[in-house]
């Protein structure tokens, strides 16, 4: 396991959020105003008016799982989305966040587990204390961003569910609605979005179900109102707006594999080596940056994860 | 009615008003540039805009011929030219858009792409093959060349049908847009077959 002394020179948050977001005026004021709004209201998450844009309560940065890379700019990361079920543009996700609807929300833990529930969104996020984990996100499109989420470690979810000896993978379920959802009403992907990690990747420390970004509540757009966020795979592996957590025995089936097994792995891991049929992996573009930068194996995280795969061939699981 | 086949209708009037139409959608990329409004990933947005208008200029290029023998209207015709020089326009300016602002002059990448990804090998020979057909787009050179033009101008053709398929092949799951492309386009060529084998049929020569 990973453990990382904090250093002096490590940057505190306040000091990584681009310049661009202190400098917008109306925003500050905003988040000024739900910040004293919050302090005042700590249970203002688990109210049904949580709202992207809601500063989230208590929220602890975790500087030992942080990268201290410049922030991706809030705008970037709510505007350029892969969110198939609210559209095929890039920036359709943001223009029809409206039409995911976050509450009621519940999320259902079940399978190979002595303890399994449904539980209301609220009652599942209350009893985490909840982090900020500044992760690098790698599109397997090759671009990239530096996204500070909001969450909490998703092994202690799974530990709490108590597994038996029979699960060996998670399997994560993203919401179904076509009748608000634009892009469900096709047959894009096999809807709902499916995904699943390995048991020992799922319980991996940087392995963490997310609720928010920037310090606020998750944008829909960003896979509210409960995402997974895996830092060291491409990002779809990334299930948004999670309704169902599976503990199972099998290696679950995932949506991109099953579309285009060839092209999309069910590991996924970021790697330079192993270009996608159609493009190389080996370069990415930073949002907001010009030149491109190099792609790192395991997005960067290799020295936390590579031992997960000690042994296996990563060009035949890709 | 007016009479647009007035020569100088056509000339002082429609035409320079489609050449200015046509650079319309470049005009928009360099204002959009300007007030910073391409988005998170603003060379992937020039790219996918140019890479569009190529298309669309290809399709309306194509769009001529069938337009003229419906209608029997000849006026048409003195816009193919132009508008099949603004298809070669965008596609290079959708290629030097990925060679510079995207691969930076990578060289290594670029030729490996080339050779490499099936999709940037199509685009990129359609873009080769538009070459010999800009550069030979001028009255001088219809004249020089005279049957042997009009056979080389055929390969319009393929390369509209590369184009799509470049398209086609870089989409991730919704095909939808490249598969409206491909619609218009196969209706293009499917009028062309039909009309030319009902003229040969009605031809006593070839009959």
């Amino acid at each position: 396991m990973l453990i990382r002394v904090k250093r002096r020179s490590d940057p505190k948050p306040s000091e990584l959020t681009p310049k661009s977001v202190y400098e917008d005026r109306r925003r500050f004021l905003r988040t000024a105003a739900v910040a004293g709004a919050s302090a005042a209201f700590p249970g203002l998450l688990v109210s049904g008016a949580a709202r992207a844009g809601r500063k989230l309560p208590r929220v602890r940065h975790n500087p030992d799982y942080s990268t201290d890379e410049t922030w991706t700019d809030y705008d970037d990361i709510t505007s350029y989305n892969n969110f198939l079920e609210l559209g095929t543009g890039k920036e359709d996700p943001k223009e029809n966040a409206h039409r995911l609807k976050t509450r009621p929300w519940s999320v259902a833990v079940e399978g190979e587990c002595e303890r399994p529930g449904v539980y209301d969104l609220e009652d599942f996020v209350k009893p985490h204390r909840l982090e900020e984990r500044v992760y690098r996100l790698r599109c397997v499109e090759a671009w990239s961003m530096v996204i500070p989420w909001v969450g909490f470690e998703l092994r202690t979810v799974l530990k709490a569910a108590r597994p038996t000896s029979k699960a060996k993978y998670v399997a994560f379920e993203s919401v179904y609605d076509p009748k608000n959802l634009p892009g469900q009403r096709r047959r894009i992907l096999d809807w709902p979005y499916k995904e699943g990690l390995r048991m020992d990747e799922a319980m991996h420390p940087l392995t963490i179900l997310a609720v928010g970004l920037y310090g606020e509540v998750l944008p829909n757009q960003n896979g509210a109102p409960l995402r997974v966020v895996v830092p060291w795979k491409y990002g779809f592996k990334s299930a948004k707006s999670i309704v169902r957590i599976r503990l199972v025995e099998k290696q679950p089936p995932t949506t991109w594999n099953t579309l285009a097994p060839d092209e999309y792995g069910f590991y996924s891991n970021v790697n330079p080596e192993v270009d996608h049929p159609r493009w190389s992996q080996k370069k990415e573009r930073r949002i907001g940056e010009f030149f491109k930068r190099r792609t790192l194996p395991f997005n960067g995280y290799a020295d936390e994860v590579a031992h997960l795969y000690a042994g296996m061939d990563l060009r035949k699981y890709y | 009615m007016r009479n647009f086949s007035s020569s100088r209708w056509l000339r002082f009037g429609l035409k320079p008003a489609v050449f200015l139409l046509a650079l319309a959608p470049i005009g928009l990329v360099v204002w959009d540039a300007w007030q910073d409004a391409l988005g998170a990933n603003p060379i992937e947005a020039v790219t996918h805009r140019t890479g569009d208008w190529t298309l669309r200029f290809l399709l309306l290029t194509l769009g001529i011929t069938p337009l003229r023998r419906i209608t029997g209207w000849r006026w048409p015709m003195r816009f193919r030219r132009m508008l099949g020089l603004f298809a070669f326009f965008y596609a290079t300016l959708h290629l030097a858009t990925w060679l510079v602002l995207d691969q930076f002059f990578d060289w290594q990448a670029i030729v490996e792409d080339i050779v490499k990804r099936p999709y940037i090998t199509v685009g990129f020979t359609a873009w080769l093959l538009l070459v010999p057909l800009a550069a030979t787009s001028t009255r001088g050179m219809m004249r020089r060349l005279g049957s042997r033009w009009v056979r080389l101008h055929r390969l319009v053709y393929l390369v509209a049908v590369l184009g799509v398929l470049h398209f086609w092949w870089l989409v991730k799951a919704d095909v939808l847009e490249p598969a409206v492309y491909a619609l218009i386009l196969s209706a293009l060529l499917g009028y062309r077959m039909f009309a030319n084998r009902r003229t040969r049929l009605r031809s006593p020569v070839t009959a």
